[in-house]
């Protein structure tokens, strides 16, 4: 099986990679580019864990093939903060107490972040659809809303 | 070492043509497979129910991202284009509604940034969430195969679950749809074990419109998810509300008819009593639902 090589900009950094034509996007971000903020809950779309940003929308990354990423845009949640200044979905999720094992942490901020980028005054209704895909074991949701209706404030 | 098994090896390629494309998929025969969203396809292969050795991108091949619409030609939808923005396309919001609602109880956010009308067409699920509405909406596939284009209703398309009349080299390039009628009304309502993001244990999808060639003078249409083997339209409920004036009465007796047209089977999701039960009183709520917003 051939290897492709890709070019695209993680974080803002350029980066070119082989990979092969089964690798997932998630499985580049943690092996090739030692990206382990991004999780591996579920490998099947179920869970969130995996939310990155490619080209300005979430996907699952566990659904995406590392191929299909040539000339593409990622956003991991290494990519959030920048130097010295948390994202403020970032800061709100640590104030509200919305982390609890934090293995979903990662798709949580870039789902909500994708959100209050689309919608920049979401109702609670707006924010729970845009979490569906965002299973978390631990909080129980309601502070993880609290965090984005702040968030969206800030 | 992940906790999940990955996917199985395969090449990718992604041609540049039609005419490449299929030609590909026809020499590999049984051993390459199209995709667009791959939320499918990549479960499947991950559960290793399919192993192609070679996947086909078709999302770069002409008009696949696009989306237009013109009075005399309708929609067309090409068959790259997200769920997400489907859903968010204006005309779309403004003459086909009842697609963007189906289209919204799909999965999540970040699936519908992946997920295809079209994928879910040909992935052929009788649970797919957006199959009840494009029938009823009448879609048309454009689809480019060894002759070239062709156009086939979507209505003669499914033959079985995971099975269409799609032959090996066939790719869907686009579904249309012409302007529906005037006034035309919609509902869908998805029965799932959770809220949201599960697949559907019943849908049933209705529509109604003002049409001066009935008794009633209205015409509905009902068409139904996860209770037969294919996707399922009702044709008894056009017959029996077109025919006498419309009714709580005669709602029910509609509702009743899908209940006897589905064929349901027992599945973790839900057992085939059950599916007949819901279909009588999901049937109930829609079409009462699409008849109250044609009488406003
Ligand atoms: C977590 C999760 C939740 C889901 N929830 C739902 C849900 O609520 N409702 C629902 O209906 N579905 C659901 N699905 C299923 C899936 O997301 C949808 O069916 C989706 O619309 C498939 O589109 P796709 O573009 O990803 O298809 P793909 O996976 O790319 O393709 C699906 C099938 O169609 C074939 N195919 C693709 N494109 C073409 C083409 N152009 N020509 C010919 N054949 C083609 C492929 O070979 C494959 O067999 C879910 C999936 C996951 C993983
Ligand atoms: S790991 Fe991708 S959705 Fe769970
Ligand atoms: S904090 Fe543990 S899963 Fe969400």
């Amino acid at each position: 099986m051939g290897f492709h090589r890709i070019n695209l900009t993680v974080n803002g950094e350029f980066e070119q990679v082989d990979v092969t034509g089964y690798m997932t996007l998630l499985d580049m971000l943690r092996e090739k580019l030692v990206l382990t903020g991004t999780k591996n809950g579920c490998a099947a779309g179920e869970c969130g864990a995996c939310t990155v940003m490619m080209n300005g929308e979430p996907v699952n990354s566990c659904l995406v093939l590392a191929v299909e990423c040539d000339e593409a845009e990622i956003v991991t949640v290494e990519g959030l903060a920048s130097d010295t200044q948390l994202d403020p979905i970032q800061k709100a999720l640590i104030d509200a107490g919305g982390v609890q094992c934090g293995y979903c942490t990662p798709g949580i901020l870039i789902a909500s972040r994708a959100l209050i980028d689309r919608n920049p005054d979401p109702s609670e209704s707006e924010i729970r659809a845009a979490l569906v895909g965002n299973l978390c074991r631990c909080t129980g949701y309601m502070r993880i809303i609290e965090a984005v209706q702040e968030a969206a404030k800030m | 070492m992940n906790a999940y098994p990955g996917l199985p090896e395969f090449d990718y390629l992604k041609p540049d043509t039609y005419a490449e494309a299929s030609e590909f998929l026809v020499a590999h025969a049984g051993e390459a497979r199209p995709f667009i969203g791959g939320t499918d396809l990549f479960v499947q292969m991950r559960d290793r129910v399919l192993r192609p050795k070679y996947l086909v991108d078709v999302k770069g091949l002409e008009g696949m991202d696009e989306i237009s619409f013109d009075n005399s030609q309708g929609l067309t939808i090409g068959a790259a284009v997200n769920m997400n923005r489907l859903i968010a396309a204006p005309e779309v919001i403004e003459h086909y509604q009842i697609l963007a609602e189906a289209a919204q109880s799909v999965a999540s956010y970040q699936l519908r940034t992946r997920a295809t009308i079209v994928g879910n067409i040909c992935n052929a699920s009788p649970a797919g969430d957006t199959i009840g509405a494009s029938l009823l909406l009448d879609g048309m596939l454009n689809i480019y195969g060894g002759q070239g284009m062709r156009q086939e209703p979507l209505s003669t398309f499914f033959l079985g679950p995971g099975e269409t009349i799609l032959q090996t080299g066939d790719i869907v390039a686009s579904i249309q749809f012409l302007l529906p009628p005037d006034g035309l009304k919609g509902k869908y309502i998805k029965l799932g074990r959770n809220k949201l993001s599960d697949l559907s244990i019943v849908g049933v999808t209705a529509v109604g419109y003002p049409d001066a060639d009935t008794k009633s003078g209205l015409h509905f249409k009902l068409a139904l998810a996860s209770v037969a083997p294919v996707p399922l339209v009702v044709e008894q409920v056009g017959e029996i509300l077109g025919s006498t004036p419309v009714t709580e009465e005669t709602l029910k007796g509609a509702a009743e008819a899908a209940m006897e047209a589905c064929t349901p089977i027992d599945d973790v999701r839900g057992s085939a009593r059950y599916r007949k039960l819901m279909v009588r009183n999901l049937s109930l709520n829609a079409l009462r639902d699409v008849w109250h917003k044609l009488r406003k």
